[in-house]
């Protein structure tokens, strides 16, 4: 079932760390997965945990938009749960995370609470950011999130600032700056590849590359690869199959050891696929029903885990049921919460502008 | 526990669609994901997945029906070892009205749509508080020297990155060549280059990136070379600087001070000379101070820096090699929103900011001779602006020209025209005079750059015709 044409990892290696010379386009690469310690039983319940709420929380919040409870614009992250739960499992805890508008996976991979994300969505008082924010705009200093940001290419920017308080404080952090790949082209991009070598800033660049910048697929707008952007600068990059959460892992875990080991940035291209639209007023015709069902049927990162666990890891149908029933629980609770909760009071309307010294 | 599924919306706007077809029928049981039917509008086709598992006991709605109100129930959802009863609602009609949305929160707060709040949306409240600014006893801080209005800066800068280890100077020539003004003089020998950072000509990039610091806990000053490229970072400003702490819910906020020279210089052309005050000023979540004098600089770059949130200091490059005498104590603050009255005078108000303000002073001294005694106003701060103030002084002179570099159209000048026109209306003996920049790029010639800019006499001719002199 192998029908990802980029299966495995594609690396340009930083001349700096490794002499070895990039290897040209099409080349057969290893995979990364077969070097990776093998996972437990128990590490595979929590990915499997973690990515399934990201999937059922979606997909609660694609029908609580449907209805009318969710507003403006909404990104889901279906299909690419397996990029955001592979490398957060691999930080440490003082890591950052600074992402784009497609960002709710992110936050409930960051440990933030389903209820105060999905009462956001709904734009209620109990939201992260008590309504104001939206869909695209929570941010949480407790579990080191900075944002959710709706500008393409900003998060390049703000993530590089992280990398450089990281530095700056000693702290020993890594900060990671996720971007999709319509955003890799933006001109600020190149601007912090280019200050993150410079002064060595603990910075993961990740694309995460699902084909399409909104409508236009990557063939159209991206010269080149862009895993190799960060050639010029010295800084390595690589390609990986993001529809198996091991191999995010094990690239994940390798990168963020080379930037906290002092190495400077690093460019992970994790090459995924959304299966809704762009955000949900999106019909999603400029790609074939095909071509979706493709990576429904045949790279759907929860699939693939859920065949590993059960096939070869000997995990039970009924323990993956428990996991399934629990997730459920958590988001209908969560749908009913961000339900519940209350409109913000009309004086919050100019609360929050400046910080009162 | 059965479950209706409802007609969704394929975006906010959407009231109604059609059915095109049903991919599961009755009796076929449902996993989460499943898609169930396809929905369609005139724009855009969309499936509808179900988010539940159960059994599809009832279809309510048939394929191909036309015109289906949102949130109407197309298909009823059984749980497991569950029947159809009794109380499940008929098949819809086409225009069926949809149910009301089950949105409405604890506190029965009106839903969007359902009327406007009026509360706290007074139509003045809602351009700003008429307040008295935050106290300030400046005589106290009797020990002063002379300095220039870069040594003022310089020396402002320095104090507070002793003060707090979390500033940080970042910028293009800031370090080795000693600021492109010289305005960051022996920074880097002070403090080296961690904390002193000379960076590429990058202003998108390195603004940004100082926002993702102080989101993470320091507190830069971004030193732009002139504000004429800090347009390449305007989006950095405003949408992650000024906007993050609302869109955050007061959760996040951003310390960090952006600054550099602001309007035109001498002869350096269109590009070069442009005056941002109103453009920042316009911004709701940043603060915008405008230093004249050299005390204005010190205590104001103090006060950016002290502040929590995002200050735009707009320095002057003719300003920096004046000198004033300035109040030497480490803690001479000037609070953010207060003005100065620098010239106190009952005839008319003028009202300016930066080089501005010494324009102003020249034209009070020309009108004085004349036997029109001008009160002359120092803004200082643009934003939060010091209403009061103004309000005060129009109420006592009845006349008030504004004077600025930028150009008149939305200008700081045509705010202060409305704070009056609102709030003063049966004060004014006389309209309201803006003195601003031609509305011209700025030319290169020395006449036409002299004839495009306000000058003191300039200044002087408006006061005069407030005062139908």
């Amino acid at each position: 079932m192998n029908l990802y044409p980029e299966q495995g990892v594609r690396r340009v290696p930083s001349s700096k760390v490794k002499k070895e010379k990039s290897k040209p386009d099409g080349a057969k690469l290893r995979s990364v997965s077969n070097s990776a310690p093998e996972p437990s039983v128990e590490e595979m319940k929590k990915l499997y945990g973690d990515m399934l709420l990201i999937r059922r929380f979606e997909e609660k919040a694609g029908q609580l938009y449907g209805m009318g409870l969710i507003g403006g614009f909404c990104h889901l992250y279906i299909g690419q749960e397996a990029v955001v739960t592979g490398i957060q499992s691999m930080q440490e805890k003082q890591d950052t995370v600074v992402t784009t508008y497609r960002d709710h996976a992110h936050m409930l991979a960051c440990g933030m609470d389903a209820r105060g994300i999905m009462a956001e969505l709904t734009g209620r008082i109990d939201g992260y950011s008590r309504g104001k924010g939206g869909s695209m705009h929570m941010f949480s200093l407790e579990q080191n999130f900075f944002g959710g940001h709706g500008i393409v290419g900003a998060s390049t920017a703000i993530g590089t600032g992280l990398g450089f308080a990281h530095k700056y404080k000693g702290d020993n952090g890594v900060a990671v700056a996720y971007m999709g790949d319509g955003a890799a082209n933006q001109g600020q991009v190149a601007e912090c590849y280019n200050m993150a070598a410079l002064w060595s800033l603990p910075v993961l660049f990740v694309i995460e590359n699902n084909k399409y910048g909104m409508g236009t697929s990557v063939a159209r707008s991206s010269a080149g690869q862009l895993y190799r952007r960060g050639e010029g600068y010295g800084i390595p990059g690589e390609q990986v199959d993001g529809q198996d959460v091991f191999v995010v892992q094990a690239a994940a875990k390798q990168a963020l050891d080379y930037v906290r080991s002092g190495g400077g940035p690093y460019i992970l291209e994790v090459m995924t696929y959304r299966y809704r639209g762009h955000s949900m007023s999106d019909p999603a015709k400029y790609r074939s029903k095909e071509e979706v069902d493709d990576y429904k049927q045949h790279q759907d990162p929860l699939i693939r885990l859920r065949g590993k666990m059960t096939e070869e890891a000997g995990v039970a149908e009924e323990d993956l049921k428990v996991i399934e029933k629990k997730i459920r629980d958590i988001v209908n609770d969560a749908a009913q919460f961000a339900q519940d909760s209350a409109q913000p009071a009309a004086y919050e309307l100019w609360t929050d502008v400046l910080v009162e010294a | 526990m059965t479950i209706q599924i409802l007609m969704p919306a394929l975006s906010p706007t959407m009231t109604e669609g059609n059915l095109a077809k049903w991919l599961k029928k009755e009796g076929d049981s449902v996993k989460a994901g499943d898609i169930l039917a396809e929905i369609e509008t005139d724009k855009a086709t969309m499936e509808v997945e179900a988010v539940d598992e159960g059994i599809l006991g009832k279809i309510l709605v048939p394929a191909g029906a036309q015109n289906i109100a949102v949130n109407t129930p197309i298909a009823v959802l059984l749980g497991e070892g569950e029947k159809l009863d009794d109380r499940t609602p008929s098949p819809a009609s086409a225009n069926a009205p949809a149910p009301p949305p089950s949105g409405r929160g604890k506190q029965g707060e009106a839903l969007q749509g359902e009327g406007v709040q009026s509360e706290n949306r007074d139509i003045l409240y809602a351009q700003g508080a008429i307040i008295e600014p935050p106290p300030f006893d400046e005589a106290a801080f009797a020990d002063t020297k002379p300095m220039t209005v870069r040594e003022a800066l310089q020396s402002a800068m320095a104090e507070e990155m002793r003060r707090d280890e979390r500033v940080y100077l970042m910028g293009e020539e800031v370090a080795e060549y000693q600021g492109a003004y010289k305005v960051s003089q022996g920074l880097l020998q002070e403090f080296g280059s961690k904390r002193v950072i000379d960076t590429p000509i990058t202003e998108h990039g390195f603004a940004g990136l100082a926002v993702g610091s102080a989101m993470n806990g320091l507190k830069p000053i971004v030193e732009f070379m002139t504000f004429n490229f800090a347009m390449q970072a305007m989006d950095h400003i405003i949408n992650s600087a000024a906007k993050t702490l609302y869109m955050a819910g007061g959760k996040l906020g951003c310390p960090i001070v952006f600054r550099g020279p602001n309007g035109a210089a001498a002869r350096v052309g269109a590009q070069h000379s442009q005056c941002y005050a109103s453009w920042y000023a316009h911004v709701p979540g940043l603060k915008v101070v405008a230093p004249w004098s050299a005390a204005d600089a010190r205590g104001l770059m103090k006060a950016a820096i002290r502040d929590p949130n995002p200050v735009v200091v707009l320095e002057n490059e003719i300003m920096y090699g004046q000198t004033f005498d300035a109040p030497v104590d480490e803690d001479f603050v000037i609070p953010i929103g207060r003005a100065k009255i620098e010239r106190e005078g009952k005839d008319v108000t003028i009202v300016a900011f930066s080089i501005m303000v010494g324009k102003a002073l020249e034209a009070a001294k020309k009108l004085a001779e004349e036997g029109i005694d001008a009160e002359v106003i120092n803004l200082r701060t643009i934003r939060p602006l010091d209403r009061h103030t103004i309000l005060e002084s129009v109420r006592k002179t009845n006349r008030i020209v504004t004077v600025e570099e930028g150009w008149p159209f939305a200008g700081v000048g045509s705010e202060i025209a409305s704070l009056c026109m609102e709030h003063a209306f049966d004060d004014l003996d006389a309209p309201v005079l803006r003195v601003c920049a031609a509305d011209v790029p700025l030319p290169y010639a020395a006449n036409l750059e002299a004839l495009a800019l306000p000058q003191a006499e300039h200044i002087a001719a408006a006061a005069r015709k407030v005062c139908y002199k």
